[in-house]
């Protein structure tokens, strides 16, 4: 699914037209986008959460080349999956792990 | 920041919505995105990430504690590979160096005329 399908599919599940979809899938991720720039981390319940990990400056190597380099501080937005979600990728339901608990 | 903040966001910015509507539009974005990963299908975001459903084989692992082997059974996994422009977003003098970089790169080509071998 790329964004451009998830607008389509927000919009008929919320009856709206697409371009008001469009303004508030892009509302979401420019307002998560701007909260990781203030390194603020996000937390959505049932989804998960964002984290910005900071990382040192380290020496690393061109896998091509084999050639050392010097790899430069740097920030990197890290994403842990929620409980529920977590569950519902691996076939769960909802509500629990993996095979345990009813639908609904 | 929390999922309250987001529909906040999107009660001011977009306009026209109740906040009980700007809350439910919301609510639709967050639950779409979750039925397409259910389904083990990926949600790619341009500008933002990948959301990507991977199969992960049985192997073994572990007791850290005790030492003892166990099996890990076969899963599926979600993981997130943010976007180059999230990247830059996050580290600009990083990404203002690099295109500084290349630049240079591109014109020391241009004018070194390096004899190839052929």
């Amino acid at each position: 699914m790329t964004k451009s399908e998830l607008i389509e599919a927000v919009s008929q599940r919320s009856k709206i037209t697409k371009s008001r979809a469009e303004m508030v899938v892009n509302c979401v991720f420019d307002a998560m986008t701007a909260a990781l720039e203030r390194g603020e981390g996000i937390e959505i319940r049932g989804y998960g959460s964002f984290t910005v990990r900071h990382y040192k400056e380290y020496d690393g190597r061109n896998p091509r080349t084999g050639k050392a380099v010097s790899v430069p501080e740097k920030r990197l937005p890290f994403f842990k999956v929620g409980k529920e979600l977590k569950a519902l990728v691996n076939g769960g339901t909802a509500n629990g792990e993996g095979s345990s608990g009813d639908d609904d | 920041m929390t999922k309250a903040e987001i529909i906040d966001c999107v009660y001011e910015k977009v306009g026209g919505f109740s906040k009980k509507e700007s809350a439910e539009v919301v609510e639709a974005v967050f639950d779409t995105m979750k039925e397409t990963l259910a389904q083990g299908d990926k949600v790619k975001i341009s500008g933002f990430g990948n959301f990507v459903v991977r199969e992960k084989k049985e192997r073994i692992g572990r007791n850290p504690q005790t030492g003892e082997p166990i099996p890990i059974s076969a899963r599926k996994v979600l993981t997130f590979k943010p976007s180059q422009v999230l990247k830059n977003v996050l580290n600009p003098q990083k990404a203002q160096k690099k295109k500084e970089a290349e630049a240079a790169a591109a014109a020391a080509e241009a004018t070194g005329g390096d004899p190839g071998g052929e």
